[in-house]
């Protein structure tokens, strides 16, 4: 009571009790486990632990195909979100739900959706294997594919929103001014979202690097193939818990280094 | 054991107490005659590959037995172990392998020996049809094949594992499946040629995934041994369901589903 009094007489000289009991609570939803993780850690084995080639292995894949799928996501999904954000066509509603479902989809079932469009016997993969010999489960290329199809929503929502912010008077200036569409593209539109680009870039690559569902289910689980980071905790889980905690402590200390890092220069541009 | 003659009896009592209008439940089969007429609740523990053939037990058990009530509790023999050793009330426990049983057995909580129940052979599993052609264990060698096994940690792993070394078969592997489920439905699906499972994993699939027999002298057998518990809160009945289950009728059902009588 007293300090409710004290409140109204100084408002704004100290957030609300309830608010900071409340936030603390969430805090700790994410706290918590991450101490969980570090009390579990076996910390004078871990420099053996982090050695071992089910590591070293799991993290050179997970680098790899989690940046290869973010530049394939660039690559692909900012025309997709330009074309949403600028051009007015029929089923625009539908096909932004469409882009969004990877976001609430059991990753579990965008892995298994794919080996079915995909898969040796799928509706896409089969042709395309007797043609091209090209296998895309337990390979690689699948793993990209499956980080890909469940980390690129974070880009495409990104960037459309930006676009669909960003005052168009600027670039219809650079165009009265005689410049291209394609120069007005690169050097008005691209450098105005720029924020907001990195921002979808280091979302979608943190997801990706995260992945887990899809890429079991879609690419299965081989060292040095397609056992990324997340694989190789699930699997050490069942019976080695030290390497299991130790592989957990790298996937937390590399994401949480890029998004501490980038969050303070982009988060703003969300 | 007369479950026909139990049920003969059931039913007028049924049709009596529908007729009064006030239907409480067939509580009134109870005392039904026999001097040994079984009661109460009974919780059976069984490890997970168990669920198909255990519920089929529950129910003939039951018809057996109307007075009992079966309630399964399926999970991985370790878990249940681990379950049984804390002290978490039950009063039959069934386990996929001897380790875990021989851990509660040393531990002073089984009832009397544990005795084996069923056994589980490891099989060849293969889409239908078998569109790669794979005639035994070799064709796992074979690196233009896409392979599947069990991941080294989860037990269809081991099993499948030692199954090749016993053979001298170096598998080239493409994906180790977390566990058997996930197995099974890649290869169902054709996306990979060959896996090695249960015998009564193939068989779950009905007909979904196909089997090939692996030869006998480099098959690996997993023994299933049952227990009735020390601190059974229904030591009667856990007795009486631990012989059914080694009866012929318990065996004949065991079997259906692709166990083996020890």
């Amino acid at each position: 009571m007293k300090d409710n009094t004290r409140e109204r007489r100084r408002p704004g000289r100290r957030p609300p009790a309830v608010l900071i009991i409340l936030g603390c609570l969430g805090l700790a939803v994410f706290v918590i486990p991450l101490a969980g993780l570090l009390a579990r850690t076996p910390w004078s084995d871990l420099p053996r632990l982090l050695a071992g080639d089910v590591v070293t292995d799991a993290l050179r894949l997970s680098l790899l195909t989690s940046v290869v799928a973010t530049v394939i996501a660039a690559l692909i999904g900012v025309p997709l979100a330009w074309l949403m954000a600028r051009v007015e066509f029929p089923g625009r509603a539908l096909i932004r739900g469409l882009v969004t479902l990877p976001l609430v989809l059991p990753p579990v079932v965008g892995g298994a959706a794919l080996l079915f469009a995909l898969g040796r016997r799928g509706l896409i993969g089969e042709p395309l294997g007797e043609a091209t010999g090209l296998l895309l489960p337990f390979s690689t290329w699948g793993v990209v594919l499956a980080n890909t199809f469940v980390a690129m929503p974070f880009l495409v929502i990104t960037v459309e929103g930006a676009l669909r912010n960003l005052d168009q008077r600027y670039e219809g200036a650079a165009a009265t001014l005689g410049a291209g569409r394609w120069t007005v593209l690169r050097r008005v539109t691209l450098p105005m979202i720029a924020p907001s680009l990195v921002a979808g870039l280091v979302l979608t690559w943190a997801r990706a690097l995260g992945e887990f569902g899809a890429t079991i289910t879609f690419a299965g689980n081989l060292q040095g193939r397609t056992q990324t980071l997340p694989l190789a905790v699930f699997v050490a889980l069942e019976s080695d818990r030290d390497t299991a905690v130790a592989l957990s402590l790298v996937m937390v200390a590399v994401s949480l280094a890029v998004l501490v890092v980038h969050r303070e220069r982009w988060w703003k541009a969300l | 054991m007369s479950g026909h003659r139990l049920i003969v009896l059931a039913v007028p009592v049924v049709a009596l107490a529908a007729c009064a209008g006030t239907v409480e439940g067939p509580t009134s089969s109870e005392g039904d005659g026999t001097a040994t007429a079984l009661q109460g609740d009974l919780l059976v523990s069984a490890a997970a590959s168990l669920a198909d053939a255990f519920a089929e037990i529950e129910s003939a058990f039951e018809a057996a037995n109307p007075g009992v009530d079966v309630h399964l509790n399926l999970g991985s023999s370790s878990s249940l172990r681990q379950q049984v050793l804390e002290g978490a009330p039950g009063d039959v426990f069934a386990s996929a392998n001897t380790s875990n049983m021989d851990q509660v057995a040393e531990a002073g909580e089984t009832a009397g020996d544990p005795e084996i129940f069923a056994r589980n052979r490891m099989q060849i599993a293969l889409p239908a049809g078998n569109p790669a052609g794979i005639t035994g264990l070799e064709d796992l060698g074979n690196e233009d094949l896409l392979i599947g096994l069990c991941a080294e940690e989860a037990p269809c792993g081991v099993f499948g594992r030692a199954v090749l070394e016993n053979a001298g078969v170096i598998p080239l592997i493409d994906s180790n499946e977390p566990d058997v489920r996930a197995l099974l439905t890649k290869v169902e699906a054709g996306e990979l040629d060959a896996g090695i499972t249960y015998v009564t994993d193939v068989l779950s699939t009905g007909g979904g995934v196909e089997g090939l027999d692996i030869p006998e002298d480099v098959n690996v057998v997993a023994d299933y041994p049952i227990a009735a518990l020390v601190n059974a809160p229904n030591p009667d009945a856990a007795a009486v369901f631990v012989d059914f289950v080694l009866s012929e009728q318990g065996q004949a059902i065991l079997n259906g589903y692709g166990f083996s009588s020890p």
